[in-house]
């Protein structure tokens, strides 16, 4: 039998994982009862994968600060739990593989319209058709940007200020974009020619899986001081673009985990499991590692800014919308390792953050944030599942003390690929969709079963969890009108 | 030679159990998994051959490069695969594997995609001889 892992409640929606083993530091879930059941039970089931188990192996790595933390979409990834985050030393610390994972910066860019839901109730079939057929989605597909070997590498260092300078969007895009849609230290001779091979034709595609473009409205506004910072308003039509690195990003996963799982043994780490494959962060290893990390995030930015370009033209033609209409309200990725600077017990510290299926979520005050946002903390955007809501929530003080400023990213799954491709039919669940007010185009049907609704978990209660524990703040719920999946 | 393989429960990705009464099988099947996990394999016409040669130090390495060199294939140059060969020795400094797989370019209309796979890993990486024969399991990225 698995080791017993009990989690005790420490405040709302917050709980303890005590350190046990080789734990270095406790670990801290913030999640609803319900979750935690759930967490419960895998790790008391050997046969299952266990995000609790993830967790306490995270809290077992050199040099974490805190606590090792799931937040309210925890569920089982790969080395890291999804939904974890973990901090880092950087002279005690590691960098970690399986904390950024093999879609490194997948992330979101919200597109705001300047139409709302009464403008285009009547034609959401033909915006979602043009959409559908205008960005590139699915196995196998090509992207716009065509790329030679020397153009590549501008992408890596240069990001999405690459695309624009393309003509792929416009330049008042960058400013809203983490980091400015480019993240300093990438080195592109730190990412192999596979990867780079791999990536010519897939700049501006969408992939895949839980990927996804939805056409949405602004159903609620919960918090009007931030929903007006964010220019968002009751009824307005928005756009969400869920993508990430595309075949860079996972070739650089799979390049630097057998690279790291070398530098496990080279510098004889004590690392409870194989899929956490690691490296101190001062060395050569890791410095490579975080220099191609750089490299994928900066080609998630400008895959998401091409396909908001594909967007803008596709308005153009369906909606008769000028492209400058149709602005950036954030792009923030979720699989991540940044070195940034927090507050731990009242010492300003620089750390490694690693946030494996959780955005960055910055409350009021910091510099990173865009400028009118600053006031209030920037926005995070939370998936739901196609027939579900989606939220845009942001950064609070509270997250900024307990989760070094880190959010939810979504419903989190709650039925596996394989149970969610038994239990539902693709053409059942568009249907179904249409019958509820959601047109669904999708490349695979079974890709559509897989990410049935009913697979994941309760958008709300995820919110929920969030709120409770006070970690992120909900600003406007969003229904989507059009989904477009791989 | 006989073997087969299966998907297991992973909630956010796919786990792959693969069974062979030799090795080599075990790693045919795992790659017949991979490419199930994308496309309908038994419309991959074998039209088209890649060869592939790794190394590693350990048979549980040698799944992972053996897998990861086929993936990339998919982005390289746009062939997926349907049918496998290949030969493991063993050697002073770990395992080499030399193999070939036959498929065609993506056909989106005929072959059925799924999700793509990004990568291989290491969660769960397990390759074992048992009393039933050989057994390679690992988990993908989808």
């Amino acid at each position: 039998m698995p080791e017993r892992l009990t989690l005790e409640p420490v405040g709302p929606a917050r709980f303890r994982l005590q350190r046990s083993g080789g734990m270095r530091v406790p670990g801290l879930v913030f999640a609803d009862e319900e979750t935690v059941a759930q967490l419960h039970e895998e790790a008391s089931n050997p046969e299952a994968w266990s995000a609790l188990r993830q967790v306490q192996n995270v809290a077992c790595l050199p040099g974490i600060v805190g606590a090792s933390l799931a937040l309210p979409d925890v569920h089982p990834g790969y080395g890291f739990p999804i939904g974890g985050v973990g901090a880092f030393d950087l002279d005690e610390g590691v960098a970690v593989v399986g904390g950024v994972g093999f879609d490194i910066n997948c992330g979101v860019r919200m597109l705001a319209t300047q139409l709302s839901r009464g403008e285009v109730l009547d034609q959401v079939q033909s915006i979602g058709r043009d959409l559908f057929e205008t960005v590139p989605a699915g196995l196998g597909s090509k992207g716009e940007l065509r790329l030679s070997v020397a153009e590549i590498d501008h992408v890596l260092l240069e990001g999405a200020a690459y695309a624009v300078g393309q003509g792929f969007g416009l330049d008042e895009d960058l400013a809203f974009i983490e980091e400015g849609g480019r993240i300093e230290g990438a080195d592109p001779t730190c990412v192999s020619a596979l990867a780079k091979k791999r990536q010519f034709g897939q700049v501006g595609t969408l992939g895949s899986g839980n990927h996804y473009l939805e056409l949405q409205f602004v159903e609620k506004v919960l918090d009007a001081g931030a929903a007006a910072a964010y220019g968002l308003g009751l009824d307005q039509i928005v756009i969400s673009i869920h993508t990430g690195s595309r075949a860079l990003g996972h070739q650089i996963g799979q390049d630097y985990l057998k690279e790291m799982a070398d530098a496990v043994s080279k510098y004889g780490l004590d690392v409870p499991e194989r899929e956490l494959a690691c490296a101190p962060i001062g060395s050569a290893e890791a410095r490579r590692y975080l220099a191609a990390v750089a490299c994928g995030a900066n080609c998630a930015f400008a895959n998401r800014q091409v396909i908001a370009h594909l967007v803008r033209t596709s308005l153009e033609r369906t909606c008769g919308t000028e492209p400058d209409a149709t602005r950036t309200v954030y792009d923030i990725g979720h699989n991540n390792a940044k070195i940034e600077e927090h507050s731990v017990d009242g010492e300003r510290r620089r750390l490694l953050v690693h946030r494996k299926g959780s955005t960055r979520a910055f409350g009021p005050g910091r510099p990173e944030a865009p400028e009118p946002y600053r006031h209030i903390g920037h926005p995070i955007f939370v998936g739901g599942t196609m027939g579900t809501a989606s939220y845009v929530m942001r950064g609070t003080d509270v997250g900024m003390e307990t989760t070094f400023g880190s959010g939810i990213h979504g419903a989190g799954r709650a039925l596996s690929r394989k149970k969610a491709a038994k239990r539902f039919w693709g053409d059942t669940v568009i249907s179904d969709l249409a019958g509820s007010g959601v047109l669904v185009f999708a490349h695979s049907k079974r890709g559509v079963a897989e990410e049935a609704p009913g697979a994941y978990k309760d958008v709300e209660r995820v919110v929920g969890a969030a709120e409770a524990a006070g970690i992120n703040r909900a600003v406007v719920k969003l229904r989507p009108l059009a989904v477009i999946k791989g | 030679m006989s073997g087969s393989f299966e998907q297991l429960d992973h909630t956010a990705d796919l786990g792959l159990r693969a069974r062979g009464d030799t090795l080599e099988e075990a790693f045919r099947q795992a790659a017949r998994g991979l490419f199930d996990a994308m496309v309908d394999l038994e419309r991959v016409a074998p039209d088209r051959r890649h060869t592939v040669s790794c190394t590693s130090q350990t048979v549980e390495g040698l799944l992972v490069e053996w897998l990861s060199d086929l993936l990339a294939q998919k982005d390289l140059s746009g062939l997926l695969f349907g049918e496998f060969e290949l030969e493991i020795a063993s050697r002073e400094d770990g395992f080499a594997l030399h193999g070939t797989a036959r498929g065609e370019p993506l056909a989106p209309g005929r072959h059925d995609p799924k999700a793509e796979v990004k990568g291989i890993s290491y969660l769960g990486l397990r390759v074992e001889e048992t009393a039933d024969g050989w057994i390679a399991e690992c988990v993908l990225d989808v």
